[in-house]
């Protein structure tokens, strides 16, 4: 099938193209360089914004924890049922949407591309069961090692390339995409009930390592392996006062593992982590986004991903199991804990995020100020943790606060003035342009996880292409932020390997399309090493067979997988 | 001989992986690891299965031919006003996909068996959230098991081996390290094997579990027994599960079925979140059928409710009581009845049954049962985990896969199969 997409203004920052009405031909799901005009279908696109799909690279829609969530919440999705409505099926919203709605509302958006951030490795059948079934995106999902007994075990000893090894091992026998981190050693303490470890020297009990030195030996490991995306980490005191120190002192920790001037770590959800303030001093609390955001700039082994609150309803979920524990103490809502033997955890409490709370409020200029203090938005991702900072339909909502002045400061005369003056949004005049937009939800995020055929439109990209009814020539964001918002939020087409699949509000089609996952290969007597410990092990670490974790290629309805020679 | 490794059991909801079985000439001849229960469904489960679709005609049910059997079930769905669909325990998750599909396309309620065994939990767990784990957590952590209202020892036979009380986990050696208490209205196997065997009377669950809450807050209680038992059993009871390092309940159809159900299943998990203030507390459901925790799970994420979603509005709805099967057959509501691998006229109550029965009646099932036999067209299916492969969830969540050892007689397909020709004769006719 071939389109072409007329003298639509196209922004296209990884090829350099700022704003320039142009053509876009397609063909058999590619980016091409010409195609046949005769039969190509055609859309006008004149005096319409045209951008590469977006990608989400950090977010929660799949698996275990998120259908806990559904489960926990009817009343999340009694306020937003979703009609069946041609070939779009039925569903419900609102925080935690079901499968197919979550696809549906990223198509709507024009976002064509999401990874699920958290997920533990035993219950990685789950997650590939709702990736199967979240229809329209590319998709891939992160398992999680910081808590793992044979990463820290074989780090603990030294024994890098061992565990370099059984991560290989692992991430090809899941299918997970890259290595997640979450709250290094705390889970596991958490698991005898005991809470966040706020000290990155502190040693982890039983395990004889600390948190430190499970960051270091996993950035390691992430390079060792040649990992498309670097370590993503989740670090330690999330949600605390006074927690900017420990996500700088986790930074710091891998500073000298740079060699080459390459990317070493990603953030997660950084505002979660950028307070000031004395730890468990409410009062004390305040932005700490300037001391982040001046480390950031000066060094460019970091990036992140925003992690943007948004004053609503919504449920927070992460394998940082103690921390959940703490905020069903505060919020005292209902709460789910979800541990998981050998590897992870995992808690759930719905939240509402209220524009009069000294906490909440401070919370959401933190997001905003990070992403504008940003001397390089090549490292830097939109996110809002979906649905932990409030969920993905607030993506348009997070650009206008980026574009635009007038909507923040609408915002900041709201919230209670003891709070705007623990922030420094309200001195801050940058507004982001269409160009910095499409960096930081489109390119920025492709090249942070190393798929070089996503977020451009160059000739060879993937056909994952948005549509926007507005014409970025005419309009002023500034002023028109709320035109802004509409038109993100509902694209006039997004375009899916090729397809049209999302026209004038109605979707038009419904498929699944690829999970991506790496295959990192490995020295053969190592693989047969890790191989045989496994499996002389397996039944005194789990309750399952080791044949039965094991999840073949074939079970992915379509398989995109990355073969990686490693270092090892 | 074929020799297979690692198979799962599919009976209860232990979904015990390591099941070792030789086939011969399509046959099963040896089973090893599985309990009385598994063994005996590996060995047998052929013996006694519907071999034909069957339809009844003239008050009699005759052999029919698949497409004739299907032709029918699917004109009659188009035709309902306002169908169920139930079952779906003994299904793999890829079926109950396709069972949710079909019920969206002809506008039905679809409800599995959750609804008359953990469904008062899981309404539980909406109020108020279940702090829980994986079963491997219990093996490696736990000195302090209780078994509250379930019976393991008869119904979960592998469970103390493989999960709670026996298994060598990292930071307990087995029985020695382990405390067992079992909440029971009688003696069972399980509470037999106690190390404090609480008698509870009967009902009186939601009142105990009062008593155990006020304890923690550090208040007296006043009077002489709770839940006819005394006073100082209680306060022991209360003093070792706030004094162990790592407690775990696994509850049963005791809890969620008696007097109070689902604010039983409130106070159980309230008192256990409560708990995690001194020390880790977990609680979880032992849950019965191989897949029941499967079909909460696709139901959860394709619709956003684990049981008794109401799809005739167009989009999904769900109210416990009123999209419920038993509800709706008891006030007699629905207009047809589509069953899939489960029993309903043998367990549900009667005055829901009697409705049942009054509207076409469609069983797609491997064997003969009560409502099979009351059925107007009966399609016989392929066992999943013998016949069939599949996904099914144990009960704390893990997804595992179902294998297929033996071959189906000729022309028996599984569910999913057999539903998605159903779905495609629907579509097919509506489109007319």
């Amino acid at each position: 099938m071939e389109l072409i997409i007329k003298n639509g203004i196209v922004y296209d920052p990884l090829n350099g193209v700022k704003g320039e009405a142009m053509d876009i031909y397609v063909k058999d799901g590619k980016i091409v360089e010409k195609a046949d005009g005769s039969k190509a279908q055609v859309i006008d696109a004149t005096n319409m914004l045209v951008l590469p799909g977006g990608v989400d690279m950090h977010t929660h829609f799949a698996g275990p924890k998120v259908n806990l969530a559904r489960m926990l919440r009817p009343e999340d999705h009694y306020k937003d049922p979703q009609r069946k409505r041609g070939v779009r099926r039925c569903g419900t919203g609102y925080s935690i949407p079901s499968v197919f709605t979550t696809g549906y509302w990223y198509a709507e958006m024009g976002f064509t591309l999401a990874f699920e951030a958290a997920n533990p490795p035993l219950k990685m059948m789950h997650v590939q069961d709702e990736l199967n079934d979240t229809p329209l995106i590319d998709k891939g999902a992160y398992p999680v090692f910081g808590n793992n007994w044979y990463v820290m075990e074989s780090l603990s000893k030294g024994k890098i390339e061992e565990c370099a090894a059984y991560i290989a091992w692992v991430l090809s026998a899941i299918k997970g995409y890259a290595i997640k981190v979450v709250d290094p050693g705390s889970v596991e303490e958490w698991k005898w009930g005991k809470g966040q470890i706020g000290d990155m020297d502190k040693q982890v009990e039983n395990f004889g390592i600390t948190p430190k030195e499970i960051v270091r030996g996993l950035a390691k490991v992430a390079k060792l392996l040649n990992l498309p995306h670097h370590l993503h980490i989740h670090t330690n005191m999330l949600g605390n006062p006074g927690n900017s120190e420990v996500t700088l002192e986790t930074m710091k920790a891998v500073k000298d593992l740079v060699t080459n001037g390459e990317l070493l770590i990603h953030m997660a959800h950084l505002q979660f982590h950028s307070y000031g303030g004395k730890e468990k001093d409410w009062n004390s609390f305040r932005s700490g986004s300037e001391e982040i955001m001046k480390y950031i700039n000066k060094n460019p082994y970091v990036s992140f991903d925003m992690g943007q609150i948004a004053f609503t309803d919504t449920t927070t979920m992460t394998a940082d199991g103690p921390f959940e524990y703490n905020l069903y103490e505060i919020t005292k809502n209902k709460w789910m804990n979800a541990d998981i033997e050998f590897e992870t955890g995992s808690g759930i409490v719905p939240i509402e995020y209220k524009r009069d709370n000294f906490v909440h409020s401070i919370m959401w200029a933190v997001g905003l100020e990070l992403a504008l203090l940003s001397k390089d938005l090549w490292r830097v991702a939109l996110s809002t943790d979906h649905p932990n900072g409030a969920p993905l339909t607030f993506y348009p909502r997070v650009i206008s606060w980026l574009m635009s002045k007038k909507a923040r400061e609408r915002v900041l005369k709201l919230i209670p003035s003891s709070a705007r003056s623990k922030t420094l949004l309200g001195s801050i005049d940058r507004e982001f342009n269409f160009e910095e937009i499409a960096i930081i939800t489109r390119a920025s995020p492709a090249k942070l996880l190393g798929l070089k055929e996503k977020g451009h439109l160059g000739i060879g990209a993937d056909a994952d292409i948005a549509i926007y009814d507005i014409n970025p020539k005419a309009l002023d964001p500034e002023r028109d932020y709320r035109k802004i918002r509409k038109a993100f939020r509902f694209a006039k087409y997004t375009i899916k390997d090729g397809k049209i699949v999302y026209k004038d509000n109605e979707i038009i089609e419904h498929f699944i399309a690829k999970t991506y996952w790496v295959n990192p290969h490995i020295r053969e007597d190592l693989y047969n090493y890790i191989n045989s410990e496994l499996e002389r092990n397996f039944d005194k670490y789990y309750t399952v067979k080791i044949s039965n974790y094991k999840i073949p290629e074939g079970y992915l309805v379509k398989s995109k997988r990355i073969d990686i020679i490693t270092k090892l | 001989m074929k020799e297979y490794r690692d198979i799962l059991c599919p009976v209860c909801g232990c979904l015990c992986d390591d099941i070792e079985v030789n086939v011969e000439n399509n046959s099963i001849v040896k089973v090893q690891n599985a309990c009385a229960m598994g063994a005996s469904k590996f060995l047998n489960f052929s013996k006694e299965r519907l071999k034909n679709p069957l339809m009844r005609k003239n008050g009699e049910l005759v052999p029919c031919s698949l497409n004739e059997a299907i032709d029918h079930i699917s004109r009659a769905l188009v035709k309902a006003e306002f169908p169920v669909i139930y079952g779906f325990a003994l299904s793999s998750c890829e079926a109950i996909k396709v069972g949710i599909e079909l019920a969206e396309e002809i506008g039905a309620v679809i409800d599995n068996q959750t609804t008359v065994c953990h469904g008062p939990g899981v309404q539980g767990l909406q109020d108020i959230g279940q702090v829980s784990c994986t079963l491997g957590e219990v093996k490696h952590r736990a000195d302090l098991i209780i078994y509250w209202g379930s019976n393991p020892q008869d119904a979960h036979p592998r469970h103390f081996e493989r999960y709670s009380l026996l298994p060598e986990g990292r930071f307990r050696g087995g029985k020695k390290d382990r405390k067992l208490v079992v909440v029971d209205v009688r003696k069972t196997a399980t509470a037999r094997m106690a190390d404090f065997y609480i008698r509870i009377e009967q009902g009186k669950d939601f009142e105990l579990i009062s008593a155990l809450r006020a304890l923690l807050r550090f208040e007296d209680i006043e009077q002489e027994q709770v839940a006819g038992i005394p006073k100082e059993k209680v306060e022991e009871l209360a003093e070792m599960m706030r004094s162990c390092e790592y407690g775990v309940i696994f509850f049963g159809q005791g809890l969620t079925q008696t007097i109070g159900k689902d604010r039983n299943g409130d106070n159980l998990f309230a008192l256990v979140r409560d708990l995690n203030k001194f020390t880790k507390f977990l609680v979880m459901p032992i849950r019965g059928h191989y897949n029941v925790t499967g079909s909460n799970e696709v139901l959860t994420w394709q619709t956003g409710f684990p049981f008794g979603v109401d799809l005739s509005k167009g989009y999904p709805w769900y109210n416990p009581g009123d999209t419920t099967v038993v509800d709706i057959f008891r006030r007699g509501e629905n207009d047809l009845t589509l069953v899939v691998g489960s029993d309903p006229l043998a367990h549900l109550p009667r005055r829901a049954t009697m409705h049942i029965l009054e509207h076409p009646l469609f069983t797609i099932d491997p064997s003969m049962s009560l409502t099979a036999m009351a059925s107007n067209v009966v399609i016989p299916s392929a066992f999943y985990g013998l016949e069939a492969e599949g996904t099914a969830y144990r009960m704390d969540g893990v997804a595992l896969p179902l294998k297929k050892i033996v071959e189906p007689p000729e022309g028996i397909l599984p569910d999913e199969e057999i539903l998605r020709r159903i779905l495609e004769k629907v579509k097919e006719i509506r489109g007319k």
